[in-house]
């Protein structure tokens, strides 16, 4: 299993359209990719569903750990990252 | 005609429409708790997906159409539409047999809970959470679906209980044949915009939220019936005889004035420039009332005045030589501006800081207002008038003058609207250069009825005799002084009572431009005494119902005209 931890630096924080391209970027992975707020004590959600993803309340500097397992997770999670760290 | 089913109501923007209805649905009702279906578990739970699915494929092709950031929040909410986690979880209650409907009710409602929970942003998304669920919904239930449409093989019958500026925004001619409402009057939003928009439309008219979805109705707007399943031969009568009072109005052209020549300049209502365009098609010899609110309304911070100033020009440009009748900002409680401290809630907004109110509080913002004005006038060759809303005392209408002439602008003038302005018109009329009554508020305030409040619609009529004598009042005041005193409300855009406001003293009518060549060909058909006498037998009427069939007597040449 591959995971990223990463600081969201958007403004929004993981809603609006950042949240909109994450989910888009992670339903294309052939595997399965999930997704938890750091802190929340939360169980991990499905990265690919726009609900779940807005429903954690990532906010602008919170942290999250995206995880996937599989060919090719790793190329999956930088993207993820990349969108999730983009300000 | 044939014996087909009539409804009926008070028609306030004439002319014919035919098309299918098109009842608009509030609230899509919950779908019982504990409803079951009979028949596969797959089955079901493919005609919820494939309703899902439908529901986010329409959203995407709203958002296509509509680009820009309409787009990214249309694809936003078709992504919710087709979120995996949404269909487990209405898969699973099928699963446990409930039915396809109920299911994605509950489905939705365990998302719905998590967003309003977080508050802010996640909390505004529950709206565009339920939009989606009562869609799904109603496909799955065979309801109609909530919400205007936005497109159509051929224009509809909008039918609704009434209608918010928000279901007409994407509105227009050639998606609307006709409009009808069960509630609201002759000033409600429905008959303000089909007037604008050109299309016929019936107000007050009990039980047209019944009828069958999709049904043929043939609307009369100039006489208030709606007739279902019409003969194809009284659906062609009516809508020629629409058309031939159109051939008669078209050939009403040139400067508005009576039979026997007393001149009545008619002016055209603006918003902003994209209404200059209707109102030169329609003749209008000038501008009666450009509201300026567009630009101050909606925005984070108040206009520059160079912003101003390009946009008056581009108005004043329009009428060379001709008269522009600037209405300076007419803000409010219930028309908050973002960039000034919140005013507090007022508990009757009509009656608050508002107007001049606003700038007595602000005159920095009056002083902005005035000084773009006056360098947008000193380069146009249009007769730059400008007036305040909202003046009740002298002293407030000589405040406001002054300033104006200070400012560079000679003409300046208030509306009439509120009753003690009215009533000391003759006082009013030393202290200011012209005078503009607005109808729609002078009633509101002389019957103490909310323009808002649908249940005295019946109380918003400028017909009400009280409001004619108000209207006299107010011309006499003006006349003896050398004055003029135009009508700038909806009263004016009546064909039958722009004679009547001529009759009483009225020196200029300005309307929604669609109206003017109504109003133009009623004034041309009738002398200025025939005007009076229809004024004089209206105000001895004693309800507003009377009084517009005792002006109507007096003014045969409506008959031509179809009203």
């Amino acid at each position: 299993m591959a995971e990223r931890k990463v600081t969201v630096e958007s403004e929004v924080g993981l809603h609006a359209r950042p949240a909109a391209t994450f989910v888009q970027t992670a339903t294309k992975a052939p595997m399965d990719v999930t997704v938890v707020k750091m802190g929340s004590g939360g169980t991990p959600v499905n990265a690919k569903s726009i609900l779940s993803v807005l429903a954690l309340d990532v906010r602008h500097g919170d942290t999250i750990i995206i995880s996937a397992d599989g060919d090719g997770a790793d190329s999956v999670l930088d993207q993820l990252a990349a969108i999730a760290s983009a300000t | 005609m044939t014996t087909s089913v009539v409804l009926r109501g008070s028609g306030v923007s004439p002319g014919a429409g035919y098309g299918p209805v098109h009842v608009l649905v509030g609230a899509i009702p919950e779908p019982a708790p504990g409803s079951r279906y009979d028949g596969e578990a797959a089955a079901e739970r493919k005609r919820a997906a494939d309703a899902l699915e439908r529901v986010a494929d329409d959203l995407e092709a709203r958002g296509a159409k509509a680009g820009g950031a309409a787009q990214d929040v249309l694809g936003a909410q078709a992504m919710m539409a087709r979120d995996p986690g949404l269909e487990v979880g209405v898969a699973e209650l099928i699963d446990e047999g409930t039915a396809a409907p109920r299911a994605v009710f509950e489905a939705f409602g365990r998302y719905r809970e998590l967003l309003a929970a977080a508050g802010g942003y996640l909390a505004e998304r529950v709206a565009d959470l339920d939009d989606i669920r009562d869609r799904t919904i109603a496909l799955l239930t065979g309801l109609p679906m909530p919400g205007v449409p936005e497109s159509a093989a051929e224009p509809y019958v909008l039918v609704a209980k009434d209608l918010a500026p928000a279901d007409t925004a994407l509105l227009n001619k050639d998606l609307v044949a006709a409009f009808v409402t069960e509630e609201g009057g002759p000033t409600s939003h429905t008959a303000i915009l089909a007037r604008a928009m050109g299309v016929p439309a019936i107000v007050g008219c009990a039980g047209a939220t019944s009828l069958p979805q999709g049904i043929w109705a043939l609307v009369d707007g100039t006489s208030g019936s709606v007739r279902l399943s019409p003969e194809r031969a009284d659906v062609d009568t009516l809508l020629g005889a629409a058309a031939a009072r159109e051939a008669v109005l078209a050939a009403s052209m040139g400067p508005g004035a009576t039979s026997d020549g007393h001149a009545v300049p008619l002016l055209a209502n603006v918003g902003g420039a994209r209404d200059l365009e209707s109102a030169l098609a329609h003749g209008a010899e000038g501008v009666g009332l450009f509201r300026t609110e567009f630009l101050f309304l909606d925005r984070a911070e108040a206009p520059t005045e160079e912003e101003q100033e390009a946009a008056y020009r581009a108005v004043f440009d329009a009428f060379p030589g001709g008269r522009v009748v600037v209405r300076t900002l007419d803000a409010g409680a219930d028309k908050p501006l973002a960039f000034l401290p919140p005013s507090g809630e007022e508990p009757n907004p009509a009656l608050g800081e508002r107007g001049l109110r606003l700038f007595r509080k602000y005159p920095e913002m009056m002083g902005s207002q005035l000084r773009a004005l006056a360098r947008a006038a000193a380069g146009t060759q249009a007769q730059a008038y400008v007036m305040a809303p909202m003046v009740a005392t002298v002293e407030e209408a000589s405040w406001f003058v002054s300033a104006c002439h200070d400012a560079g602008l000679p003409n300046a003038g208030i509306m009439i609207e509120i009753p003690s302005a009215a009533l000391r018109a003759h006082h009013l009329a030393t202290a200011v250069d012209f005078f503009s009554i607005g109808t729609n508020d002078l009633t509101q305030y002389a019957l103490a009825a909310d323009r808002q409040v649908s249940g005295v619609a019946e109380l918003q009529d400028p017909w009400h005799p009280a409001v004619l004598d108000l209207i006299a009042l107010t011309a006499t005041g003006a006349a003896t002084t050398g004055k003029s005193c135009g009508v700038c409300g909806e009263a004016a855009a009546d064909p039958t009572l722009a004679c009547v406001l001529v009759g009483l003293g009225v020196t200029s009518l300005s309307m929604g431009s669609p109206a003017l060549p109504w109003v133009r060909a009623a004034l041309s058909r009738h002398t200025v005494t025939q005007c009076r006498t229809a004024a004089t037998a209206a105000r001895t009427a004693l309800s507003a119902t009377t009084a517009k069939s005792a002006a109507r007597n007096e003014l045969p040449g409506l008959a031509d005209l179809g009203l």
